[in-house]
């Protein structure tokens, strides 16, 4: 932290009230700054990917089949003569676009299942053995089920992934809900004559967010993670567009002379899963107090 | 006690019911008719018509439920389309396989990740603490079947030491089934280890902080005998749930890796069953998984109650 945010006053300064703290907290957090820059590089990668790639990542040139990495090919090439570098840039921004679109709708019906959940003690036990019941799958073998049998597409992946992501979300999304909802400033709201709906998402979620934040940025790593292994399976986002597993995936056969095809893009997950999983820690240090040991 | 296990089994059966109910929908979610998948263009009508007779899907939806249920509180999960065998003797012709190679994982990550997590414990926030941590989070930021790949590229494409896949039983050959089982459990095992070593860190954080450990520490015990015979059986208790998680982490990633090491397991045959549609062979696979996964976090929940009797309370 500079000498220049120690000697302010706590909630003074530019960045005032309870979130310019959490931000000020973050900044000094090392996960949190250790991880955004990595997540940023990838994601920048992601978005200029046109301007960061020197081949075409679809273009096959069977002059350059199967080439280690060389200054031209610096991730080498694969059996289609394409360029490894070129397609690990363009598959970060699927994976990433998936792993977002993941967030989202996980972050939706989460909030939703478990904000009704939390607060509506009448439907509380349906909904939460619903959860438990899709918990009970392994959550691999159940995206990768949903996935084939709605056929593998960008959506249907992305359907796939949500539903075995949101459980866990609604669970925590409840327990931050059944905390918030016995403080004595809801029951303000109430005598102040608030509708129920108002209370619960204008003051009870608004201050149950923390560790729904905290879960999304792991949900990300996951999601991640868990396209690879579908694509790996056979019932990922479907070529020629390529993802980071759908290269491990068809690199795969290559394994012998070319090891490069499969070893890159699985750094590349490492690097994206890592910084997300140190971003969620650190995110977790500040606006999670309770979980931190 | 009884009051306990009979309101958590009371739970679980709501559970499985669920369920149940969701891998008998499964085939509901096929857009379309699922036996046009199943048969190619070629098909008579006759072969489409038996095809759904074999399925149940020719009678009406409260008649299959029915029927589904009559069947599977038998134990009979129906017969594979393709395999022309019942699904629940595939399953459990498999079982041992799968159980095997998820055994050993979960010991061996276990045994490293209880060791590791106290020594970071013992070290709070010192480099070991740091180092341990570090090497826990890279862990599980790595996708479990690229490290089975690069670690068939190492010992078994480069080294020629171990073979790249396959399955030798136990009773058939002792040491070819450890050099088979090797390379997949040790990949398991290492992308769980992580996992385990942060829990027993913060399980043993928190007991290493509280009053009963001062005293011990007071009436001048060595720091090796404080951890081991007052910190961690303590810490084990919370420990414990870690056993239920990693058991659906571990069904799962056998579901991967014997994918990736051509093990004929569990996890292939419903992998092999969800690529070709075999719809018995996936809804009973799903069912039989997940009936393990709630059985074991059954146990563990009353293991826990037994060992923290405050938890019967909750």
């Amino acid at each position: 932290m500079s000498a220049n945010a120690t000697a302010r006053a706590p909630g003074a300064g530019p960045t005032r009230g309870p979130a310019g703290a959490a931000l000020r907290r973050l900044m000094a957090n090392r996960s949190f700054m250790i991880g955004g820059c990595l997540v940023l590089a990838i994601v920048l990668a992601a978005i200029f990917a046109e301007w960061l790639t020197p081949f075409d990542p679809l273009r096959s040139n069977v002059r350059a089949r199967l080439q280690e990495p060389s200054s031209r090919h610096w991730f080498g090439t694969d059996h289609f003569g394409r360029d490894i570098f070129s397609r690990v840039v363009f598959g970060a921004r699927i994976s990433l676009t998936i792993g977002l679109l993941v967030v989202i709708a996980t972050g939706a019906f989460g909030t939703l299942i478990g904000a009704l959940a939390g607060y509506f003690y009448r439907v509380d036990n349906l909904l939460m053995r619903l959860m438990d019941a899709l918990m009970a799958f392994p959550a691999i073998l159940l995206a990768i089920t949903v996935s084939a049998v709605l056929g593998a597409s960008v959506p249907n992946v992305v359907i796939a992934l949500s539903v075995a992501t949101t459980p866990h979300t609604a669970r925590i999304v409840r327990g931050s809900v059944l905390m918030v909802r016995g403080l004595e400033y809801v029951e303000a709201a109430r005598a102040l004559g608030a509708g129920e709906m108002r209370i619960l998402f204008r003051h009870v979620l608004a201050n149950a967010m923390g560790p729904l934040i905290v879960r999304l940025t792991y949900v990300f790593a996951i999601a991640i993670l868990a396209e690879a292994a579908l694509s790996f399976v056979g019932v990922g986002p479907p070529p020629p567009a390529p993802s980071f597993g759908s290269i491990i995936a068809q690199g795969r056969d290559f394994m012998v002379d070319a090891p490069w095809i499969c070893l890159f893009p699985g750094l590349a997950i490492i690097v994206a899963v890592l910084g997300l999983n140190l971003l969620g820690d650190g995110l977790r240090d500040v606006l999670d107090p309770r979980m931190k040991t | 006690m009884l009051n306990f296990i009979s309101r958590r089994l009371a739970s679980s059966l709501l559970v499985l019911l669920l369920v149940s109910l969701l891998t008998f929908g499964i085939i509901g979610l096929v857009p379309g008719d699922p036996t046009a998948i199943l048969l190619d263009a070629s098909a008579s009508p006759e072969q489409a018509a038996r095809l759904r007779a074999q399925l149940g899907l020719d009678k009406a939806l409260p008649l299959q439920m029915a029927e589904w249920y009559g069947r599977i509180l038998r134990g009979d999960l129906g017969q594979s389309i393709l395999l022309n065998r019942s699904v629940t003797s595939a399953l459990l012709e498999r079982l041992p396989v799968t159980l095997s190679l998820a055994g050993i994982a979960l010991v061996v990550g276990m045994l490293l990740g209880i060791a590791a997590g106290i020594i970071a414990a013992m070290n709070h926030n010192r480099w070991p603490d740091q180092i341990v941590m570090g090497t826990s989070l890279l862990g599980m930021s790595v996708p479990d079947f690229w490290l089975g790949l690069m670690l068939v590229f190492v010992f078994a494409l480069q080294f020629g030491v171990l073979p790249t896949g396959g399955f030798v039983p136990l009773q058939d050959d002792a040491v070819g089934w450890l050099r088979t089982i090797a390379l997949p459990a040790t990949t398991l095992a290492l992308v769980h280890v992580g996992f385990v070593a942060r829990m027993t860190r913060a399980a043993m954080l928190d007991v290493l902080n509280q009053d009963f450990i001062r005293t011990a520490d007071a009436k001048g015990l060595s720091r090796g005998r404080i951890v081991l015979r007052h910190g961690l059986p303590n810490a084990l208790i919370p420990i414990l749930t870690v056993l239920g998680i990693l058991a659906g982490g571990l069904l799962g990633g056998t579901v991967i890796i014997e994918q990736v090491f051509a093990i004929p397991g569990v996890g292939r045959l419903i992998i092999g069953a969800i690529l070709s549609r075999d719809f018995p062979v996936i809804q009973g696979g799903l069912l039989f998984l997940a009936v393990i996964y709630l059985g074991v976090n059954l146990l563990v929940d009353i293991l826990y109650a037994v060992a923290d009797p405050r938890q019967r309370l909750q």
